[in-house]
């Protein structure tokens, strides 16, 4: 018999909330149509979609016409790096960003350094937190256009000094763009931002809806061909259902999301203190205190982190890893190698409002077995 | 002292063998002496330093796909 699964990667995709289910199942049947039409149909699906984003809108703090919903979180993260750079050429064409950023930040980069920008990364310390002291100089450079910062690292769970990072933006005269995909729907949502972006599928609802967050008054250009809907920022009719589906799970996530802090945070802190306990040779990274609730990230010396991930798929375990033999590229976490800490042999959970303690105690119980017998093959054991 | 006493050729091998092969000459060396490891996988760049870290050995350097190892300990 199989054992029963155990699904600890809410980090990539959490698990659909009942009511993102409920919500969209109602959709199907009502918001098919196109909400820039002119009939009663399209009424309808407009009447869902200003009701989505006033939602949205409401659970974050910002005004609806600051608010579009995107096709993706990428699209979002794209959208905000691309349109912040481009409505900011007068003032330069440099990119600031942290070392630890999500890859669909770093790709944008890519594509801005393709067309003849700069990008200035700042590092992170050992804990995987940024170093503020760098930022304050790398925003302060001339030509800088936009700087980008994640809320807090999706990979190690760190949460970074937005507030202190944005003021050394704003002195400067610097708009800041903040990734908050991994604390949207969980966490305070920091402030000081010009530019926001969050993704549907982390706090439990459906895949395929990102959320763009432009500040009245925040120098923003769309980087993509004209398009009129979701204020000429997106292009593209939106997955009405989806976003319908994604707006009401954020209201109940972020109405739960207190007290699932409450319960998650010890259950983290317990895999922290047991798998440095109870696995030899195991390094567990980032911010021990100043960290996300429900997630940790762990390295273990001599094995290999796609045997690792195999091992533990085949007892029933869903979790990530940042080394390098998980990735297509083989190159190991860019989160990881900025940190300086082991990446092989790399472990990330990350829970969700399912996970139970039954679950995590079952992963604890099972983990330091798993991972002497893959040492016992390789023939590492005692080194 | 920093110039190495021995080389150890890990080059086309991935990550974790680079290291687990560190871990298992560096102890037959002599305190104080330096081992040169050979490897050209990406994550060896950020493993071999964490391995020295974890067991108090000291990295010396990195040089283009080598990295210099002091026995401390």
């Amino acid at each position: 018999m199989s054992p029963s699964p155990v699904y600890l990667d809410a980090a990539t995709a959490a698990p659909l909330h009942p009511v993102a289910r409920q919500a969209l199942l109602a959709a199907l049947d009502d918001g098919w149509a196109d909400p820039g039409k002119l009939y009663t149909q399209a009424r309808r699906a407009r009447q869902l979609l200003d009701a989505a984003r006033e939602a949205t809108a409401a659970t974050l703090g910002v005004r609806t016409d600051e608010l579009s919903f995107t096709p993706s979180g990428t699209t979002a993260a794209h959208s905000a790096v691309l349109g912040g750079l481009a409505g900011r050429r007068r003032a330069g064409a440099v990119l600031v960003h942290s070392a630890i950023e999500h890859s669909a930040v770093l790709h944008a980069a890519e594509r801005h350094l393709t067309g003849g920008g700069t990008a200035t990364p700042v590092p992170v310390d050992r804990l995987g937190r940024l170093d503020l002291t760098a930022w304050a100089a790398a925003v302060r450079a001339p030509g800088v256009a936009l700087a980008a910062l994640i809320a807090a690292s999706h990979e190690v769970g760190t949460v970074q000094p937005v507030a202190a990072a944005a003021e050394l933006c704003a002195g400067a005269g610097v708009p800041l763009y903040v990734d908050a995909a991994q604390v949207v729907g969980r966490t305070a949502v920091p402030q000081g931002w010009s530019v926001l972006t969050a993704s549907a599928h982390k706090w439990g609802g459906p895949p395929g809806v990102g959320l763009l967050v432009v500040r009245k008054g925040a120098r923003w250009e769309s980087p993509w061909p004209a398009d009129e809907r979701e204020s000429g920022r997106t292009p593209g009719v939106l997955n009405l259902p989806a976003v319908v589906a994604a707006a009401a799970s954020l209201r109940a996530a972020a109405a739960d999301a207190a007290a699932e802090a409450a319960r998650l945070t010890p259950l983290v802190d317990r895999i922290r203190a047991r798998v440095a306990a109870e696995v030899p040779d195991v390094e567990v990274v980032g911010d021990p205190v100043d960290r996300l609730p429900h997630l940790v990230t762990f390295s273990c010396l001599y094995v290999d982190g796609e045997v690792l991930l195999h091992a533990l798929d085949r007892r029933g375990f869903a979790v990530s890893s940042g080394s390098s033999c998980t990735s297509s590229t083989l190159r190991p976490s860019h989160v990881l190698e900025a940190m300086g800490v082991l990446s092989h042999g790399n472990v990330r959970v990350s829970l969700h409002r399912e996970t139970t303690e039954a679950d995590v105690e079952r992963f604890l119980a099972e983990l330091p077995g798993i991972v002497a017998d893959l040492r016992a093959e390789a023939g590492v054991v005692g080194l | 002292m920093t110039e190495p006493v021995e080389v150890l050729d890990c080059r086309g091998q991935r990550c974790p063998l680079p290291v687990i092969a560190l871990a298992r000459r560096l102890p037959d060396l002599p305190v104080g002496a330096v081992l040169r490891v050979l490897a050209d996988d990406p994550a060896a760049a950020v493993d071999i330093p964490a391995w020295c870290r974890m067991r108090d050995q000291d990295f010396l350097a990195a040089h283009p796909d080598a990295y210099d190892v002091r026995r401390a300990t």
